[in-house]
């Protein structure tokens, strides 16, 4: 996947050169825009790392992120009339932080239950959740956005906070999966759920905190969005769950589960960046840009889909 | 006589291995022709290209008409029909071009009443046992009318009574001048049922014969390639206290009334045909399943098991029976399929796993059980099938169970691999620990076991000592 990272990369480079005569990869700001932009993405892919591993899939977090965004926002507002809450504001930042972060734990929760003990597939019980989180951003403020937001809370989305956001929380996860318990039986059920629950792992119960982490993530998703918008909206992160995915299978992450790093996750999440800066570097328009991007998104996985078999007898 | 089938010379090499190195077979008609060896000889690959779906490298296939094959694993598809199963993509079509329901299912009938199957076209598979899908699978590959028809293992999941079926089959179709390949670990049924037997090892034919000029010894040594003295080394351990008791335990609708006791340093194997609920009695100890009635006593006290999980606790160990449905992790490595049972205890650490450690004794153990692999990295499914198995004994063994349950502990791996697994057995019975083994295999169970508890659609129907237990007797208990 690295090779298609550096691949792509290069094309650009390449193109850029002989259609603009610039360089594209030698360009500091540009490479902070190319993953800034994608950082919310890479939240959520990780999440949705651990919840493919499974076997799951998690359509809500795009809409988690607005709902997450609308919660912490109302307790992030400056004092005003048209403030959510008039008699809490000026709240220190944790405050907002830890309603955006518990929101979006608490809709992973309901996901993992539904999942983990009605027995429902994680594709139609994440459906509900996510038009039903979209519908409650929304009603949250009858539609209104939430604006005038204080100056700490803000700061967590300048500069480039949110790649570091992003790569921290990477690499807590990279250790996670691979180094702990969760990890190891995260990817034993993805593998075969039945073998797992005769080798002792509670699977329900493993499911409920895998679903829980990646609704966090998605609430985590929700304050850097909003902060680094210094507004929450209720069409926050549309479709974001769709990139998200994207990026975990572009990364080499199996849909069948059991298969999958958060490494490639984020090379996948790059990749997903690079072709967005590139294609406004080269002057693309935009609405080709999706049609190329998606079926690089297919072209990827089918050449890592060959790279395997031509290694698997 | 015209052979039916001449294969001379055939290479077949993948990448990094010579899977066929120069293997001639001949099959004549109106025969069956038992083809053994070891997992991994070789037999697969040669089968394959016989049926036309892969291709040697080297070498000369005539097949004078047409070859079947019936998989080891099903290839059914389980929410249709026995019906519409069995004539695929060969529907009768009517003159509007859609399915003819009415010729179809009088085709399967016919097709079903000539084989003696009592099955029904209408049937859903998943409704259906495993032995019973192993018989329409027979009969889907019987209704093409083939020349040679190629039988991978096919009494794996059948009991006594549907052997006996199947050989019936068989003889049919030797008799209508078809010639059947019939791959098969069980010796006996190669003195049952084959007119001539060939063995394959590493890839290379060993030996070609006419059954009866064959004995059992020799057969076996063929396989394996050395001296084999004795296929069940069970020594007879002392047997001391008890470890588990089971009395009046039951599961509506399932089984009942099941009582029995094993002692510490005991085997006590458990027959039964088909349809005898033995495996529901081992997953409701093991927490799989509930009881509706019963109790379990380990070491004397009363014990509640609502999960795998709590069994693990008590000391308890389940093989099963079904190594790709309930056992293997097929995309993990060896190292993550045997540590997965010892990530609740001593190597993790504030949830941390001490991954050096669990290195250390999962190696430790591979060495011990003498898993081939390259190393512990490899993925499991590039193992065979007696390795596989390997792996998961020694995920058990991490545990230090004190209560081993295995529900056929040698099903579908080779002789050499199998040899080695009844030695561990024994061992873990000289060690002390209590041992439940369920197998379809009467030699097995006979050869293993202290004592056998024969089963009957889900009551226990006896329960012999070591000394008075023989075939014939364990059969008469078993069928009734």
């Amino acid at each position: 996947m690295l090779l298609v990272l550096v691949g792509i990369a290069l094309l650009f480079e390449a193109i850029g050169w002989s259609v603009r005569g610039a360089s594209f990869l030698f360009n500091g700001q540009r490479l902070l825009v190319m993953v800034l932009q994608v950082s919310i993405i890479g939240l959520l892919a990780i999440g949705m790392t651990q919840v493919i591993l499974t076997g799951g899939i998690d359509l809500s977090s795009g809409s988690v992120v607005a709902l997450s965004a609308m919660m912490a926002a109302s307790l992030a507002q400056t004092p005003s009339a048209r403030a959510v809450f008039p008699a809490l504001t000026d709240l220190p930042f944790v405050v907002p932080v830890a309603a955006g972060l518990a929101t979006g734990a608490l809709a992973g929760l309901v996901n993992g239950s539904l999942i983990a003990y009605t027995g429902i597939p994680p594709f139609i019980a994440t459906l509900g959740m996510m038009v039903s989180a979209r519908g409650l951003a929304r009603y949250y403020t009858k539609g209104q956005p939430i604006s005038m937001l204080t100056d700490g809370y803000t700061r967590i989305g300048e500069g480039a906070r949110p790649v570091v956001i992003f790569l921290v929380t990477a690499l807590v996860f990279h250790v996670l999966l691979r180094h702990t318990r969760y990890g190891k039986y995260t990817y034993a059920i993805g593998a075969n759920p039945q073998a797992a629950r005769v080798s002792g792992i509670r699977v329900n119960r493993h499911l409920l905190r895998v679903y829980t982490v990646a609704g966090l993530l998605a609430g985590l998703g929700g304050v850097v969005t909003s902060a680094r918008a210094a507004s929450g909206q209720a069409g926050m992160g549309v479709s974001y769950e769709l990139d998200a995915i994207a990026a975990a299978v572009i990364g080499g992450t199996s849909l069948s589960g059991g298969v999958g790093r958060i490494a490639g996750t984020v090379i996948g999440t790059v990749i997903l960046g690079i072709m967005t800066s590139g294609f406004t570097f080269i002057g693309l328009d935009a609405y080709i840009q999706d049609i190329v991007k998606g079926a690089v998104i297919v072209l990827a996985v089918v050449a890592d889909r060959y790279r395997h078999r031509a290694s698997h007898v | 006589m015209q052979y039916l089938l001449e294969v001379e010379g055939v290479r077949k090499a993948f990448p990094g291995v010579v899977a066929l190195d120069g293997v001639s077979l001949q099959v004549r008609p109106g025969t069956v022709h038992a083809l053994m060896g070891e997992n991994g000889a070789g037999k697969s690959t040669l089968m394959k290209i016989i049926a036309g779906l892969d291709r040697p490298d080297a070498g000369r296939v005539t097949l004078r008409g047409r070859a079947a094959m019936i998989h080891q694993e099903l290839h059914l598809m389980p929410p249709m029909t026995v019906a519409e199963n069995i004539w695929i993509g060969r529907e009768p079509l009517t003159r509007l071009g859609l399915i003819d329901h009415r010729a179809l299912d009088r085709r399967t009938v016919e097709l079903l009443a000539g084989l003696h199957l009592d099955i029904a076209p209408g049937e859903r598979i998943a409704e259906m046992t495993m032995a019973r899908r192993q018989m329409v699978e027979i009969a889907r590959a019987v209704s093409y009318a083939s020349d040679i028809l190629i039988m991978d293992e096919p009494t794996s999941t059948l009991s006594e009574p549907e052997v006996d079926q199947l050989f019936g089959i068989i003889a049919d179709l030797k008799a209508r001048g078809s010639a059947v390949i019939y791959i098969t670990h069980k010796i006996n049924e190669v003195f049952r049922i084959a007119d001539e037997v060939s063995v394959m090892r590493d890839g290379r034919m060993i030996g070609s014969a006419a059954a009866d000029s064959m004995d059992r010894d020799r057969l076996i040594a063929m396989m394996v390639g050395r001296e084999l003295t004795q296929l069940f080394p069970k020594d007879n351990t002392p047997a001391a206290r008890v470890a588990l008791s089971v009395s009046g335990l039951s599961s509506r609708g399932t089984f009942a009334d099941v009582s029995f006791d094993v002692r510490a340093g005991e085997i006590v194997g458990i027959a039964g045909l088909v349809g005898s609920r033995r495996t529901e009695v081992a997953e409701t100890l093991f927490g799989l399943r509930r009881a509706t009635a019963g109790e379990i006593r380990i070491d004397g006290v009363p014990v509640e098991i609502d999960s795998p999980a709590t069994a693990i606790t008590h000391g308890m160990a389940f093989l099963t029976e079904d190594r790709k449905l309930s056992g293997l992790f097929l995309p993990l490595s060896v190292q993550e399929n045997m540590e997965v049972t010892a990530l609740s205890g001593g190597f993790v650490h504030m949830g941390f796993v001490r991954q050096r450690q669990l290195m250390a004794a999962c190696g430790a153990l591979a060495a011990t059980l003498r898993v081939k692999t390259p190393d512990l990295f490899e993925p499991v499914q590039h193992l065979s099938g007696g390795n596989q198995q390997k792996v998961l004994v020694g995920r058990w063994l991490l545990t230090s169970p004190r209560i081993l349950i295995l529900d056929e502990p040698t099903r579908g791996i080779d002789v050499g691999a199998k040899a080695e697994i009844h030695r561990l057995i024994s061992g873990l019975a000289a060690g002390g620990a209590a041992v439940i083994m369920i197998s379809s295999e009467m030699p097995e169970i006979l050869g293993m076991s202290d004592r056998v508890m024969v089963m009957r659609e889900g009551r226990v129907a006896g329960m012999l000592d070591r000394c008075d237990a023989n075939q014939i007797d364990l059969m008469r208990l078993a069928a009734n």
